[in-house]
């Protein structure tokens, strides 16, 4: 098992400053997000819990580059994407980001495989390279054995395992799951979450939204949402420099 | 198993990244080529509902096809026709009366009279103007023989300039010539299909024909009328007017004709012609069977055969002619011509919008029954211009499959047509090439919307539609 990754090695991933997302209701307009600023670092495991419409998942739509935040700035990788146009959005999607949904979100008329390549065949990766890399993500997420199933003939953890592999084909910098295990029994659920945690322990970057403490106990960072704003963040709300600086610090102690 | 190192996600992906971001990415073939596989697929899901969609499409082609090849055609039988029968011609065929007109007077052993005459021509060549030459002809329909093999076919006294006149080829040898025909000459040119059945074994020129007592040697061979249409005053023309002579019309299909010089045909057989027919002698006096009369380049043909009709009302009680002028056969057949793109040009221009309103229809269906399917797509970066090549190819291909059912159809329609309604159809190879474009364009034209109201779906909503 590789080392987990030191947080003198971590860099900003994701800065938020002051984001806010209004809804237009017609004469009323809904602040679902009223100024977030937050950073995540690579390698950092998330959980972002608060009462239903607090705007959590608004807020993964925004990290997912879905959506668009009404104010404030949104740096990936030290780009700004809070006003990139649609092409460019898809682009990152594509590239830099995994999403998993509570509704596993497969595409149902295609196999498992199939389902795994869909990212890949957006980034003009041939038909053979895609279909290695599908298989043998199928294979880590313990489906090799049903690449050519449909989504139909698969229980609900089997399709999420599905929907892991699928959001991990083109190896995001951040993956992104809302209420991920919120459709499954728990036994299935502690399945997926084991493969969380596998993944943190290789230096994936998680962002998990989730209604379940027992969850958010296992992530590394938990961050807390109250009506459009973070109410908690185990890591403080420090500046990201005099983060740094602290998390050097903690590690040449 | 999960625990395992990821070789794949550690190096493999990341190098094949950075590549695929020219705005052209819509016509990259390999794109392209995935996105038929896809479209193919999801059309497949719904077979029914795809071959229904594409029903208006198939009828729409269909037609453009039919209409080309029956347009194409008439025109090429017309202006076969005119090729053959001259331009600037007027062509005047003598109709034996119906039986019922005459009866009363006449009984069936009797001389019967009728036709164009001497006196008419005169007339012709003295007020119209611009008549240039008259070809005339005789008719007679006899057995031919050579030696112990024998066959019906007409026999056609005219003049020399016949050919020239009707645009005929000689196949071999001569046509007969002035001399023989001040002459007198027992001599004759025989059509192809006749020598190729009176002298199956060996060319006939040099050797002889006998009709009735007669004997002719053959000086020629002249292609035969390929149009066999009944607006050529021979075989068919003929057969019809002449009721009596009902079984001769079998082989009125390729005309089998000898050709000798009008003077011949007076000489050896007098103004009287007989004919057994149905158990008793049938005599009929006819100055000419049928007269070509060529109106002079200057001169336009309509007026032409107006004056003449005009001579003949005055000379004949009965209508016992019949006046055909080619040019105006070439206008007739143009008229049917456009009556007939006119009527299947809406029926294929109907059909293809209602088939490509269906499409369009049945097209943004699929795209609220797949939003979520597009938002994933989204998500998982698919650009707006991937979006809309998916459900355009999806599109088109639903249109092409209809067009390729519908060129299918509209081959044998033409076949059937020729059958049923004894018109000649041509099929052009552009014919099924423009009509199958239509069907795509038609893809194009009403997939065009559905698309890019897939493509411009917000993604969020996309993902949340149930
Ligand atoms: N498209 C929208 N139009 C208008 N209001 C919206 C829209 N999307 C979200 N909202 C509002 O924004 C607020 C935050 O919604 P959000 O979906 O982010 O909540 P949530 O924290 O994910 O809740 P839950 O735990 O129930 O999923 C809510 O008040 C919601 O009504
Ligand atoms: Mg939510």
């Amino acid at each position: 098992m590789p080392p987990k990754p030191r947080m003198s090695d971590r860099r900003p991933i994701i800065e938020l400053r002051d984001v806010e997302k209004h809804y237009g209701m017609g004469e009323i307009t809904v602040k679902a997000l009223r100024g977030v600023t937050l950073t995540v670092y690579e390698g950092d495991y998330i959980s972002i819990l608060g009462p239903s419409g607090c705007g959590k998942s608004t807020l993964l739509n925004i990290l997912g580059c879905l959506d668009q935040p009404t104010e404030g700035d949104y740096l990936l990788e030290g780009e700004n994407v809070a006003n990139l146009a649609d092409d460019d959005l898809s682009q990152v999607r594509g590239k830099r980001l995994g999403f998993i949904f509570q509704s596993y979100n497969l595409i149902q008329q295609l196999t498992v495989v199939e389902n795994i390549e869909v990212p890949l065949y957006y980034q003009g990766i041939s038909e053979k390279e895609s279909h290695e890399i599908a298989a043998s993500l199928a294979e880590q997420v313990g489906l090799g054995s049903r690449l050519d199933h449909r989504p139909a003939e698969l229980s609900g953890g089997q399709q999420q395992r599905v929907a892991i592999a699928r959001a991990l084909a083109n190896d995001p910098a951040v993956i992104l799951a809302d209420e991920a295990t919120g459709n499954l029994d728990s036994k299935s659920g502690g399945d997926i979450l084991q493969i969380f945690d596998d993944l943190n322990q290789r230096g994936k970057t998680l962002i998990l939204i989730t209604h379940d403490e027992g969850m958010a106990d296992r992530t590394s960072r938990v961050i807390r949402l109250k009506d459009g704003l973070i109410h908690y963040d185990s890591m403080g709300q420090a500046a990201p420099s005099e983060m740094n600086y602290k998390s050097k610090a903690l590690s040449t102690g | 198993m999960v625990r395992q190192t990821n070789p794949v996600l550690s190096n493999a992906t990341v190098t094949s990244f950075q590549k695929l971001n020219s705005p052209l990415q819509l016509i990259n073939p390999w794109r392209v080529k995935r996105s038929v596989i896809l479209g193919l697929k999801s059309l497949w899901l719904h077979k029914l509902r795809s071959l229904l969609t594409a029903m208006g499409i198939v009828f729409g082609v269909a037609s453009v096809i039919a209409m080309l090849a029956i347009g194409e055609g008439a025109s090429y039988e017309a202006q076969l026709q005119l090729k053959n029968l001259g331009s600037q011609n007027i062509i005047l065929t003598s109709v034996k009366p119906t039986n019922t007109s005459t009866a009363g007077e006449e009984e069936r052993s009797l001389v019967i009279e009728y036709g164009v005459t001497y006196r008419d021509l005169e007339q012709i060549r003295a007020t119209v103007p611009g008549v240039e030459i008259a070809v005339p002809g005789r008719r007679i329909k006899d057995f031919l023989w050579n030696q112990t093999r024998s066959i019906d076919a007409e026999v056609l006294g005219t003049v020399p300039w016949f050919p020239e006149m009707r645009n005929r080829r000689m196949v071999e040898g001569r046509f007969f010539l002035q001399i023989e025909m001040e002459g007198c000459d027992p001599v004759c040119v025989i059509n192809e299909e006749l020598a190729a059945k009176l002298f199956p074994l060996s060319s006939p020129i040099g050797k002889e024909i006998r009709l009735q007592r007669n004997y002719f040697k053959i000086v020629g061979i002249i292609e035969t009328n390929a149009t066999g249409a009944n607006t050529e005053f021979g075989s068919k023309g003929m057969s019809k007017a002449d009721e009596s002579g009902a079984g001769d019309s079998e082989d009125a299909d390729l005309p089998m004709e000898m050709m000798i010089p009008l003077s011949t045909l007076e000489d050896r057989f007098g103004e009287v012609l007989f004919k057994y027919r149905s158990g008793s002698f049938e005599a009929e006096k006819v100055d000419f069977h049928e007269v070509t009369v060529k109106i002079d380049d200057g001169y336009p043909v309509v007026p032409a055969a107006e004056a003449i009709r005009h001579i003949l009302e005055r000379n004949h009680k009965e209508v016992d002619y019949k006046i055909t002028v080619p040019l105006e056969l070439l206008r007739r057949a143009e008229r049917t011509k456009q009556i007939f793109n006119i009527v299947l040009g809406s029926i294929a221009a109907i059909s293809l919008l209602v088939g490509g309103i269906g499409i369009m229809n049945i097209m943004l269906a699929t795209v609220t029954e797949r939003t979520r399917e597009i938002g994933i797509r989204r998500a998982l970066g698919a650009k707006q211009r991937d979006i809309v090549l998916q459900f355009l190819v999806e599109t088109i291909l639903l249109s092409g499959a209809g067009g390729l059912i519908g060129v299918g159809l509209g081959l044998g329609v033409p076949v059937i047509i020729e059958k049923f309604a004894n018109m000649m159809t041509i099929i052009q190879f552009w014919a099924p090439t423009l009509a199958f474009s239509i069907s795509v364009l038609t893809g194009v034209i009403f997939g065009i919307y559905p698309a890019i109201r897939a493509a411009s779906m917000n993604p969020v909503e996309a993902l949340r539609h149930e």
